[in-house]
């Protein structure tokens, strides 16, 4: 017997072990997410992908689907919380996406266009972050740090490097090299590892090729963030 | 370094008018006069009061995001920037020689923005004072009124406009804030569907270019009396001046000439541009006063543009522009023209050339090819310089071998006129406000003589930490408790 749950009162079916996320995704139903990724397991932070399961809040990249589930997720209610959790990220770092070489292939950008953010709405911190570009290939920009751990991820259990490491608590926690130095040069990190392209934002980045591709090539150009994230995309 | 009607010797006995802000122009400035009982002008500055600080916070930025980020300084022209930033990175990424295509799309983009801007310059902001006045009814003394009275002339406006805006968005990806130019060459070439589509309209364009041209030159040749004295003063002139005198805005060598068309320098590499201009701040403006060093403060100062463009080439490559520029040259009768309401006449005609010029290049297959970027020896410094709307056009960085900005120094084309748009004001105030009761007309003048220079006031103001300043805690009683000064 097939098992499955319905999201937003569609069926969607799923497989055992996997999550509302996974479930989703593959049946093309989009729900938005910063800190999920196909291959890597499930974080929980950023809580984009808060949905309703039978009525109760959860992160639906880490909720395992089970039968007869009545899961919500584009409801006004729950992406206002969204809009707002998207905003707060907006104004924690310094995302000026007017002279970002990953605008178009941004995936917060993306989800903020998705969402209907118009503005920041909260104060802003600008924080005073240096860029790291000690590194002869890939350059860090810190101000754009969403703290997925994406990075901190596939480093450890991908490139078996451990290169990355979130540091500090609550409101100070911040993306760090583990160097003496501090220095991503310091580390053997290299533009072929997978923590080199997981970044969803603009932080890490390969030097020297910044807007090589044309408004109208990006990513995001060619389709809404919605179409484009599914399973293993 | 005082100049006449600068500094008034006692102001705090001085009435003060201020036009605040100037209308129909780019940016924010006002302009303060004081006068005396007697309505007699003592002083007169326009103040440029924003400051932008693009110089200092692109500092410890990649270099490849710069040419992105300093056209933020403006929204009329940053195309300007765009490429002024490029050719300065190109230096940098060791491409000193573009392929054709990625040269030929530059050229097309930056023309593109010569006519949109020239077109929004003349139609939109200066039209309703040469078409009705500048001290005619002030409620219709606008673009509404211009299509009002004259629809063919504004419809005609507003669409040489979009014609440009749509060169913009086909060779940067946007018509404002596009991304095509980056250090080494472009990221896009035209499709033909593109080209195409340009190809229909431009011959339009380039008649309604030549109408505007007449028009302008008919508006200036009725009244002389006005037109070729309205707030004059002499000056130098300066430009970049394209291979063999041409006329040119993208690229070329430094060219100046005082004030009777007599050679100041000549091919000049504007790699070396600070060997031959300095800048000098002043306490009561954000934006600098640059001079050539040969000359010193007093007397080095100079106008670009339009009027220092035209005057300064030799020739135009274009057989229509070139025909105008003839007859403009004729009418100065062989010495150079100085008037500031000349700069509309010598704006059309460039507006014409840039016409002509796209036309050429979208008759060039070049545009359709892929061959876009080069790279060669890595250099840590460079220097761009175009010729923008409003005049010359300064980019200089310097770059770390970590890729990372370390020094930016903009001079942008307002800030190339600020001394001369002060004289023309100045004159103005002398010749029509001096000894009589000031009326929005009268003002209005004042703003005339500004808007003849096309500035762009947000992008001109750099001079953040670096203006001399005093502050001063005083306490109740007014003694001081403290103070810091600086320069």
């Amino acid at each position: 017997m097939s098992l499955t749950f319905t999201l937003d009162g569609k069926t969607v079916p799923f497989t055992e072990g996997q999550t509302i996320l996974q479930a989703a995704s593959a049946a093309g139903v989009f729900i938005p997410h910063l800190c999920y990724h196909p291959e890597f397991k499930p974080h929980g932070s950023c809580k984009l992908c808060t949905v309703k399961v039978n009525g109760r809040q959860t992160a639906s990249c880490t909720m395992r689907a089970a039968p007869g589930m009545d899961v919500e997720s584009e409801t006004e209610e729950i992406n206002a919380e969204r809009r707002a959790l998207t905003q707060m990220l907006f104004v924690e770092g310094n995302h000026f996406c007017p002279s970002c070489e990953k605008s178009g292939n941004c995936q917060l950008q993306a989800t903020a266009y998705h969402l209907g953010m118009m503005s920041p709405h909260f104060d802003h911190f600008f924080p005073n972050r240096a860029v790291d570009a000690s590194h002869p290939d890939v350059l860090l920009d810190f101000n754009r740090c969403i703290l997925c751990s994406l990075c901190v991820r596939a480093s450890r259990d991908v490139d078996g490097k451990n290169v990355f490491a979130l540091s500090g608590r609550g409101i100070k926690t911040h993306l760090i090299v583990n160097a003496k130095s501090g220095r991503l040069a310091d580390t053997d990190f290299a533009l072929t590892d997978k923590a080199a392209q997981v970044c969803p934002v603009g932080v890490i980045l390969q030097k020297r090729k910044g807007f090589a591709v044309p408004i109208g090539e990006r990513k995001y150009d060619q389709a809404p963030i919605s179409e484009t994230v599914t399973e293993g995309k | 370094m005082t100049y006449n009607l600068e500094t008034a010797q006692h102001p705090e006995t001085l009435r003060r008018v201020a036009i605040d802000p100037v209308s129909r122009v780019e940016g924010h400035g006002k302009v303060t006069i004081l006068l005396d009982d007697q309505n007699k002008v003592h002083q007169v500055r326009l103040h440029i009061v924003e400051f932008r600080g693009f110089e200092k916070f692109i500092q410890g930025r990649p270099y490849w995001e710069v040419p992105v980020m300093v056209q933020r300084l403006c929204g009329i022209c940053p195309v300007s920037h765009h490429l002024a930033a490029s050719k300065a990175l190109d230096v940098i990424v060791g491409a000193r020689k573009l392929t054709p295509a990625a040269e030929k799309l530059r050229r097309l983009m930056h023309y593109g923005q010569m006519l949109q801007s020239h077109a929004l310059h003349f139609f939109h902001l200066c039209s309703p004072d040469l078409l009705f006045g500048f001290d005619s009814d002030v409620t219709r003394r606008n673009i509404v009124g211009v299509a009002m009275e004259h629809p063919e002339t504004a419809k005609r406006g507003v669409l040489l406009r979009k014609f440009g805006q749509e060169v913009i968005r086909v060779t940067a990806g946007k018509r404002v804030h596009g991304t095509g130019s980056v250090p080494g060459g472009v990221n896009k070439s035209l499709s033909v569907g593109e080209r195409d589509e340009l190809l229909k309209d431009i011959y339009s364009i380039i008649q309604w270019s030549r109408d505007a041209v007449h028009l302008i030159q008919k508006v200036h040749t009725q009244d002389p009396g006005l037109y070729n004295s309205f707030g004059i003063f002499r000056s130098n002139f300066m430009s970049l001046v394209g291979h063999g005198g041409d006329l040119d805005f993208y690229d070329g060598t430094l060219r100046a000439r005082d004030d009777n068309g007599k050679p100041i320098f000549d091919h000049v590499d504007y790699q070396q541009y600070n060997k031959y201009i300095e800048e000098e701040v002043r306490s009561w403006s954000y934006m600098k006063f640059p001079y050539f060093r040969s000359l010193g403060k007093e007397h080095g100062w100079y106008k670009v543009g339009p009027l220092a463009r035209v005057q300064n080439c030799d020739q135009i490559s274009t057989p229509f522009a070139e025909h105008e520029r003839k007859e403009f040259v004729d009418y100065a009768g062989g010495t150079p023209m100085h008037a500031p309401l000349a700069y509309h006449w010598t704006r059309m005609i460039e507006m014409l050339h840039a016409a002509e010029v796209i036309k050429e290049l979208l008759h060039d297959d070049d545009l359709l090819s892929s061959d876009l970027r080069v790279e060669g020896e890595r250099q840590m410094e460079g220097v761009g310089v175009i010729e923008a709307p409003r005049g010359t056009l300064f980019h200089h960085y310097q770059v770390d071998e970590n890729d990372v900005v370390t020094m930016a120094n903009l001079i942008v084309s307002t800030t190339n006129n600020n001394q001369a748009m002060n004289e023309a004001i100045r004159h103005v105030a002398r010749r029509y406000l001096h000894g009589r009761e000031i009326t929005e007309g009268l003002l209005n003048h004042i703003e005339v003589a500004i808007r003849a220079f096309d500035p762009c006031l947000s992008c001109a103001t750099h001079a953040l930490g670096k203006m001399p300043l005093e502050v001063e805690l005083l306490d109740a009683e007014g003694s001081v408790v403290h103070s810091l000064s600086r320069g």
